[in-house]
């Protein structure tokens, strides 16, 4: 969503994390449509209750730390086998096993680096970005959910008396 | 939904709640810096401008300054190399290890145990540019071609590996304390007046963060992948360490349980350090009802386990030297007890086979007084024991004509000290401009596990 376009949202404010799970849960149910929850802390079973899919950056991890571990068997077969064979102690100049710290170290630092800079491009984290902030105190101790109006069919007072009626201690509109 | 027993004690007392959790972390953030704090501060600058004196004599004169000689090519530099490198293994291990074993005690202590990783890691690091006395040719070290010919650096070598594992370790870690910032750093940026210059600087690093449930669920896969990975790396760090001694033929090197010996030996002198600076900290800032006594009980048996693991390597490696037969093995651990540095292998038994041992009494572990104290002596021990490994087992050499004694001098000790000056002026900046707990793991466990659930269930 481009900052430029502003929308009107129900923002409900819920002061428990287990209300809120239980209150997504059954909003949802009923057919309204949520746009985003903001939480102080992750929440666990909240992906599910919103009905996001799990998160791929896992596999992606792995296919990085795959690229570092082949870039670094690679990096040193060439240097230490093919482009000048080195004899040291008069040892093999393929001594395989002298090769796994040099790998497993690239591996996990592809996979770091890579994995890391995947989820901050995916979640649009980028230095200096203007925070898209629907409640201030969702960093702090409330637990906000947003509901986008345009995109649901009920009323705003139907969605409010919902919300309400789900233990929401504040209800109110905002253009975000 | 998560069932913990009531009989735990629980993590956070008081009775706080999120924004008491917000409140008291932020305080030190938000506020004029204590006169206390401009206070170490400026004592850790001082120990920092004469440590980099002494640097600077190193780096212009030369390693001829240290006490080295021809026999005892390493001494001080790989010792306090060693030292710092294993102190730094608690913050990995307190946040990867126990977040892997779901140990929620960890939440209050990971983010400064990780700055403290990341800042002696620093140090560590700065030991070994020192050592290569042209500290400007250190890209020698890297896989660049020599003189950009045509020959590379030796694969076959741990000191090359050592150059991979510990800038890997040192990167991820700060990856990994950043990645759990951004939330707290948010949470600061909120809370920052508007137009104000930490509502700038927080909302730069804090990357537009808002916590929306995408987001966290993302960022709870990467924080359990990353201490996933962490988990192998920071074991493979130390024993990639241990290799640089193992595989040399020097009789009290050349052993196979260096790898978990000094593993072992990291996590005891990195638990000790941490409960150091938590002392300190929890007392400064007011945190005694984040960091318990149940916290300090815990981290204190992981110290007498990783203790009582290092004794037994102790008696282990010096029965093999006796068993094997090898007489320069027997002598050399015949010559520690002693030799010239008897009281450095003494120092070494006492501070971290017999001192940790005390806390088997409830009463040791949990006291904070007796806590303290046991935690500096077994940095002292652990320092003891690198200086041991190197020092002692270098002095006597195959020709009893090239035996030499090592002593250092005041550049051994004034690069020391830079090291101490390098860490707490790191230190201080952190605890001044960073939250020190974790507020948005701290405010996850403090509905199942705080003493404001177990009220309200009674």
């Amino acid at each position: 969503m481009s900052a430029s376009t502003e929308n009107k949202y129900l923002i409900g404010i819920y002061e428990d994390e287990d209300v809120l799970l239980h209150a997504v849960e059954h909003v949802r149910h009923s057919g309204v449509k949520i746009h985003e929850v903001f939480t102080p802390f992750p929440i666990h079973g909240m992906e599910d209750a919103l009905g996001f899919k799990r998160s791929r950056i896992s596999k992606a991890a792995f296919m990085f730390g795959l690229t570092g571990f082949i870039c670094a068997q690679s990096m040193i077969f060439y240097m230490l086998n093919h482009d000048w064979p080195m004899i040291i102690g008069g040892k093999s100049t393929l001594p395989y096993p002298d090769f796994i710290p040099v790998s497993f170290e690239a591996t996990v630092l592809f996979a770091a680096f890579g994995m890391v800079g995947t989820f901050l491009v995916v979640s649009n984290l980028l230095p200096g970005k203007k925070p898209q902030i629907f409640d201030i105190r969702s960093t702090d101790d409330k637990f906000v959910v947003a509901v986008n109006i345009s995109e649901n069919s009920k009323s705003v007072d139907e969605i409010t008396a919902l919300l309400k009626h789900e233990g929401a201690t504040e209800v109110y509109e905002k253009l975000v | 939904m998560q069932v913990t027993s009531h009989v735990r004690e629980p993590l956070v007392t008081g009775g706080k709640t999120y924004h008491d959790v917000t409140e008291d972390v932020c305080r030190q953030v938000e506020g004029a810096p204590s006169t206390l704090w401009k206070f170490c501060f400026g004592f850790s600058l001082i120990i920092f401008g004469v440590g980099c004196f002494s640097l600077f004599k190193t780096w212009t004169v030369g390693l001829g300054v240290w006490g080295l000689n021809k026999t005892v090519g390493w001494a001080w530099d790989i010792t306090n190399f060693v030292w710092w490198v294993g102190i730094g293994h608690a913050g990995t291990l307190i946040s990867a290890v126990l977040l892997l074993f779901r140990q929620k005690w960890r939440t209050s202590i990971n983010r400064a145990a990780e700055a403290m990783t990341i800042f002696a890691v620093f140090c560590a690091g700065s030991f070994i540019l020192m050592h290569m006395g042209r500290t400007w040719l250190a890209n020698w070290a890297l896989p660049l071609p020599n003189t950009y010919g045509s020959l590379w650096v030796n694969f076959n070598s741990p000191l090359v590996w050592d150059v991979f594992a510990i800038s890997t370790y040192l990167s991820v870690s700060m990856v990994f304390w950043y990645i759990g910032l951004i939330p707290d750093l948010a949470t600061i940026r909120d809370r920052a007046k508007e137009g104000s210059i930490s509502k700038m600087m927080y909302g730069a690093f804090s990357l537009g963060w808002v916590g929306s449930s995408k987001d966290w669920s993302r960022y709870e896969t990467v924080s359990l992948v990353l201490a996933g990975l962490s988990t192998p790396l920071v074991l493979s760090v130390h024993t990639i360490v241990s290799m640089d001694f193992a595989t040399s033929v020097i009789p009290g090197w050349h052993t196979t349980i260096f790898p978990p010996y000094f593993v072992a030996g990291a996590i005891f002198s990195g638990f000790a350090m941490v409960l150091t600076l938590m002392l300190i900290t929890r007392k400064v800032y007011n945190l005694q009802d984040y960091i318990t006594i149940a916290h300090v009980e815990s981290m204190n048996k992981i110290i007498t386990l990783t203790g009582s693991i290092v004794g037994v390597a102790y008696i282990t490696e010096f029965f093999i030297a006796y068993y094997s037969g090898v007489e320069y093995e027997s002598y050399c651990f015949y010559n520690r007890m002693t030799g010239p540095y008897w009281w450095a292998y003494w120092s070494m038994m006492t501070c971290n086979v017999i001192s940790p041992q005390l806390f088997w009494f409830k009463s040791v572990r949990t006291n904070l007084t007796a806590t303290f104290i046991l935690s500096i002596i077994v940095n002292i021990g652990m320092w003891f024991e690198r200086f041991v490994i190197i020092v002692s087992s270098l002095h006597r050499d195959y020709l009893p004509s090239s035996w030499r004694d090592f002593y250092p001098t005041i550049y051994d000790i004034g690069d020391y000290i830079f090291s101490f000056g390098l860490f707490f002026v790191c230190f201080f900046l952190f605890a001044k401009f960073l939250p020190v707990v974790n507020m948005a793991e701290v405010k996850s466990v403090l509905k199942s596990s705080s003493e404001r659930k177990v009220k309200h269930n009674n």
